[in-house]
Parts: structure tokens; sequence; C-alpha cells
């Protein structure tokens, strides 16, 4: 697709999963620190949420930005739209990617952000439901609407989701789809359905689905007629067993992050549930791959800018206006390739890089969108499914 | 300088005490929190409150024995492999190794200056299955034509011995470095023959350093979980899988702690067994 993309070869998600090894080593001091409490357990903190009348319209000297990492433009070592951003309010922006999994970023942080004490951070960029649950716990602070009129740029399709319906504390910073990725040379032929991936013997041990939960089982719920938007228990378990059943006949090889990319160049991989995001990066190590959102619908996904506590909400939600003026945006999303949540970004993307305006992957039609569902974000949370799932996966 | 003159006896204490602050700050109080948590109940939105619950041992012990017997048995393993694979390559190292005795030490280790993960990560792709290595192992019919060496048993245990071997490798280096030659010598000069002379004399000088190789190797192993993650399948999946997922993906600290503390145990009653076995008093003097 583009050159940054191709010329960069640490993706988001290659971050997402190597981190979220690296996580695991960090376990036990995080385990000992999340109960420093003194074993109080967690108590619900309000934050400052609800308090926007209070908030000083006043900014800050410096802004510190939490993000995943290789998510934002980049030129050279500097960042322009971040350059950008400094020049227009002299606020300075202490950019850290240190994201690079929901879960063990909740972890670092969630025994300070339970006692109600500062991160130390303005902006983060989390997942759906781990946005929801930050909401639930307390631990993020209402935006400033009044510092925020480009938001009347975001996407329709975004603007209420459940977990936040006005948006109130939340603001999407990319969007991504979880669709079927195979590999021609091997499969003789198109995999186009989530049936065919767990059952077609052809493909026997040559299978990866993704370790995280509202994927795979977005995917399998709706090859068997289910909706994933609103999961109920009969049918979650009904797709477990589809799951399962494809565990123990040795159909599936193993559960990943994306480290398909380095299974699908090494043929390991024939056929793996994957992201949109990393499709360049696996067209070029495994030439002729080919990436389809399955006959029975395919996933969508966003990663959300929240502000945790103590972070410094005029400062914040000044930034959040500044991406989404649709000339940052675009300048943004030429870089990192993901879908873009603002509106008109896709006109000043046109005028920057015309090829990637009609990247359907960065700019999915109405006919796309419409084959794609976002996972409840309840039930991505909900520790009987958690569990349900991980039993499949082995542990 | 008086205090101690006048109090020789407090000098030894006050030689521990740096070690023993150490111990208490990073091992005794995060130990006790650990047992806090790992009695507590509740969930991650209403809290978790200490109450007890000793059923999170029950369950851990009922629900995971699977995977603490493979745990167990993959790093018994390994640390069997490290050994066999170890032993006469650091004995050629300290007895024929001469000038190049550092040179070829740094051999061993200097894989290890790349990070644990990475290392793993490139196993994936080494071990493909359209890879050099099995696309050989076909060719000379030491694999089946449908075989594959990734996500497999043979994976995790390869890639465990992998990762864990200079933990073997060098303390026994160290041990055999120190063995006085003459002793070998003598044997020698008494008629024994040259394998007499290593099993009554070598070998047995070198258990300290396979002692401690066997301890270094085998505990990390049974705990590891990112070569079963990484070259297994869900049927390979070992106890520190399970630990990272009820910590990290569930939220479970409290199974999470009691999962954690029943695996110190069982490492623990092993590695006492061990030393019982081998007699351990006999080696450290």
């Amino acid at each position: 697709m583009t050159d940054t993309r191709l010329n960069d070869p640490i993706t988001r998600r290659l971050f997402l999963k190597r981190a979220a090894v690296g996580a695991g080593a960090l376990s036990l001091p995080s385990l000992i620190a999340a109960c420093g409490g003194g074993g109080g357990g967690i108590s619900a903190q309000t934050g400052a949420g609800g308090a926007s009348t209070e908030v000083k319209q006043q900014l800050a000297d410096t802004l510190v930005f939490a993000n995943w990492p290789a998510y934002i433009d980049k030129k050279g070592s500097s960042r322009p739209t971040l350059e950008k951003f400094t020049a227009e309010t002299g606020v300075n922006v202490k950019y850290i990617q240190e994201v690079n999994d929901n879960e063990e970023w909740f972890g670092k942080y969630q025994a300070q952000l339970s006692q109600g004490q500062d991160v130390d951070r303005d902006i983060v960029v989390l997942t759906d439901w781990m946005a929801a649950r930050m909401i639930r716990l307390g631990y993020v602070q209402k935006k400033d609407k009044s510092a925020i009129p480009n938001e009347a740029n975001l996407v329709e399709a975004l603007q209420n989701p459940a977990w936040d319906p006005n948006r109130d504390y939340s603001l999407p910073w990319q969007s991504g789809l979880t669709g079927i990725g195979y590999n021609p040379k091997f499969t003789g032929g198109p995999v186009t359905s989530v049936e065919q991936l767990l059952t077609d013997s052809k493909l026997k041990g040559k299978v990866t689905c993704l370790t995280e939960m509202p994927d795979t089982m977005g995917l399998v719920m709706q090859a068997q007629g289910a909706d994933p938007t609103k999961v109920e228990p009969a049918a979650f378990d009904s797709a477990i067993d589809m799951l399962q059943q494809a565990v123990d006949s040795g159909q599936i090889r193993r559960f990943t992050g994306n480290d398909y990319l380095q299974d699908f160049p090494a043929g390991s991989t024939w056929a793996a549930m994957t992201w949109s995001g990393d499709v360049a990066q696996l067209q070029s190590d495994t030439p002729g791959l080919e990436w389809v959102i399955p006959d029975d619908g395919g996933m969508i996904w966003t990663d959300n800018m929240l502000i945790p506590t103590g972070g410094d909400v005029f400062t914040a939600s000044t930034y959040m206006n500044f991406v989404y003026d649709p000339k940052v945006a675009a300048e943004i999303e030429a870089w990192v390739n993901y879908i873009c949540p603002v509106e008109g970004a896709k006109e000043e993307l046109a005028k920057i890089d015309p090829s990637l305006a009609k990247n359907p992957q960065i700019f999915p039609d109405e006919e796309t969108l419409a084959q794609v569902k976002l996972f409840d974000a309840e039930a991505a949370d909900n520790t009987d499914l958690k569990e349900k799932f991980q039993a499949v996966i082995g542990v | 300088m008086t205090f101690l003159h006048r109090h020789r006896w407090a000098t030894p204490y006050l030689l521990l005490l740096p070690g023993m602050a150490f111990l208490a700050v990073f091992f005794l109080v995060p130990t006790y929190y650990l047992a806090n948590t790992s009695l507590q109940s509740g969930d991650l939105f209403s809290g978790y409150v200490f109450s007890w619950a000793w059923e999170n041992y029950t369950d851990a012990v009922t629900r995971y024995q699977a995977q603490f017997l493979r745990s167990l048995q993959y790093a018994g393993l390994a640390t069997l492999l490290a050994f066999l694979i170890s032993y006469p390559l650091v004995y050629w190292i300290a007895f024929r190794g001469g000038r190049w005795k550092n040179l070829l030490l740094l051999f061993i280790i200097a894989p290890f200056f790349v990070t644990y993960l990475i290392r793993t990560l490139a196993w994936q792709t080494l071990l493909g299955d359209e890879g050099f290595v099995v696309q050989t192992l076909q060719t000379l019919h030491l694999l089946a034509e449908d075989g594959r060496l990734l996500a497999t048993s043979t994976a995790v245990v390869a890639g465990i011995t992998y990762n864990f071997l200079p933990f073997m490798a060098l303390p026994i280096y160290v041990s055999l470095e120190q063995i006085d030659q003459r002793l070998i010598e003598a044997a020698e000069d008494l008629y024994a023959s040259r394998v007499m002379a290593f099993l009554r004399v070598t070998f047995p000088l070198s258990l300290p350093g396979v002692f401690a190789g066997t301890l270094l190797t085998f505990i990390p192993a049974a705990g590891d979980f990112i070569n079963a993650q990484l070259l297994g399948t869900p049927h390979q999946s070992m106890i520190g899988n399970v630990i990272q997922s009820k910590f990290k993906v569930i939220a479970d600290y409290p199974e999470a702690a009691a999962l954690s503390f029943v695996l110190m145990s069982a490492i623990l009653v092993v590695v006492l067994v061990y030393a019982r076995v081998l007699g351990s008093e006999r080696l450290t003097g």
C-alpha cells in the first residue's frame, strides 16, 4: 500500500503481541502492586466525572499522551502533527508509546487509579471494551465538550456506543477490522467463511484464531447466525462448542496475537483470523496473500482517547479538537493506515495521496461497513464469558 | 569504629543487614501481599475483599491439575536435556579449552544477549512448516510428510531447554574448572581407567555445579509460559499460561495468587526431594 507502511516493519499490533507476552513477566510485581493497598481491594472511585463546569479553561504547559506504538504520523524522528499542535497552542507534547496491550496497561495503573491517584497521563488510547471498563470504574474524567467543536466531525456510526452513549468521556482515535487472511498458494482456493476455516479438512493444523476474545468469538458467532453486538449466553456457548471442536480435532493450530506475521511467511499458517491494519505487512511478507471479510460478517473495533483521573481536561480536550480537524486527521491517516473516524478526512487525504483515499481498509464504503459488527462491550469484559473462552485456548 | 570495637558481636549481624533488608522488602512483603490476595474474594468491579477464601486454592488445584503436571513434566525433561547437552560441552571447554576457554564460554552466552522473547519468536520462523529444518527432516524421512515441529510438545520442551541452557552450563563449568587436576592424575596413577577416574573423581566433584544448575534451570522453567504460548498449542499450555491469563485477562487476582502459591509449593517439594536424594549437605559442605 503506502511506502511509509511498508518501510515500517513494526506495526501497532506486532508491538501489542510482543508486549503482551513480555507483560506476563511483569505479572508478579504488578500483582503485588495491585494489592498494595493492604488487601482492601478496589474501591470504586468517581474521579472528577461530571465536573465539567469546574474545568478551568487554561492550557497546561505539557500534554502527556499515552498511545500505542506506530500509531501516529512520523517523519524521521519528528511527529509533524504533534509539532503543529505545539506551534498552535504553545503546549508541549510528551508522547509516550506505552500502550502495548489493553490489559497490560490497565494492570500497570490499576492500583493507582483505584486509589484515585494521578497517573500523570492526560490522554490514553484504549480499545472499546477497556474504555467501557475505565468509565464503569470511574477512572476517567468527562471531556470539556465546549473545547471540542470539531467533535461534530465524528462519523455517525461511532457517535453513540452503548458504554458511552453521548461520548461524554471518550473520542475515537482509529478503528480497524477483523477478517480472514489466507495464502492461496497453499489453500488452493479462497477461504471466505469462518465455517470453512474451522471445518475444512484441507486446512487441518494450518489455521490460527485470535487470542482477543471479541474478535474470535464475534466471527464465530456470526458464522452461526448469532448477533455479537448483543451477546446471548446460549449463542455464546454454542459458538464456544464450535471453537472447542475445532481445537480438539486439531483444525486450529493455535491462538495468536499478531504473531501470524511470522507464521504466514514460514508456511505454518495457511489461513487465519487477522486484523486489517496488518494486511500491508502480510502482503509484503507473503506475496499473493488475500484478506477478506468473512461471508457471514467481520468485526470492527475502535481505540478511544480517554482522560484518566488527574489528567488536565481542558488541555486534553483542546488536543482532541485539534485531531478532529479533517486536515490533521488526514495527515495522521496517511501514515497509520487504519480506519479514520473523522468526517472530511477522506477529501483532505485525497489531496495528499489520492490512492490512499480510495483504500477501502482506510475509508470503508457503506457496503463494507454493513458487513462488520461491533462486539458487545459488556460481554467483552464479562468474567464468565472470558473464562469460557480462555478454557478453549487451553488456560 | 569504636562502636564496632566495643560490640564485636554485632559485626556479623551488621554484615547480614543489607541482605536481610533486601529479602524483607523484595520477598517477605510481596509474599505477604500475595498470600493476602490469594485469600480474597469478589470481582473487579465490586472490589476484592479479604475473606479467608480457601476455595481459591481448592479451585486452583482441582481445575488446573493437567497444567500443573505438564509444567513439572516439561521442566523436568528440559532440565535433563539441558544437563545432557551442557555437561559434555563445558567438560570439554574446562579441560580442553586451553586459551580459548573464555571465547568458547562467550559463545554459550552470546545468544542470550538477545531478548528471550525475540529468540523464541525466531524459533517460530526457524521451525516453520515450510522452513529449512522441517523440510530437511522430511527429506531424510525423520519426520512424516505432513508432520510438523512447531506447535508440538517437542517444540515447547526444546524451546525451554534452549532458553535455560546457560543456567545449567555455567555452574557446571565453574565446578569443573575448580577441580584440582592433580586429583585426577592421582587417580590415574593408582591405575584407575579414565572412565573410572571420571566416575569416581571428576563427576562427584562437579556435583555442586550440577545441583545448582538443575535448580537454576528447573525452577524458572516450571513457571515459564512464553515457550508454551509461542511454540505450543492449547494442548501444551503450562501453569504459567494459566496464571498469566487469570491475572491479566480475567483479572481474577485472588485465583492468580493462589495458583502462584501452589506452584511455589510444588516446586519447593520437588526441590526438597531432589536435594534429599542427592544429599545437599554433602554437596554444600
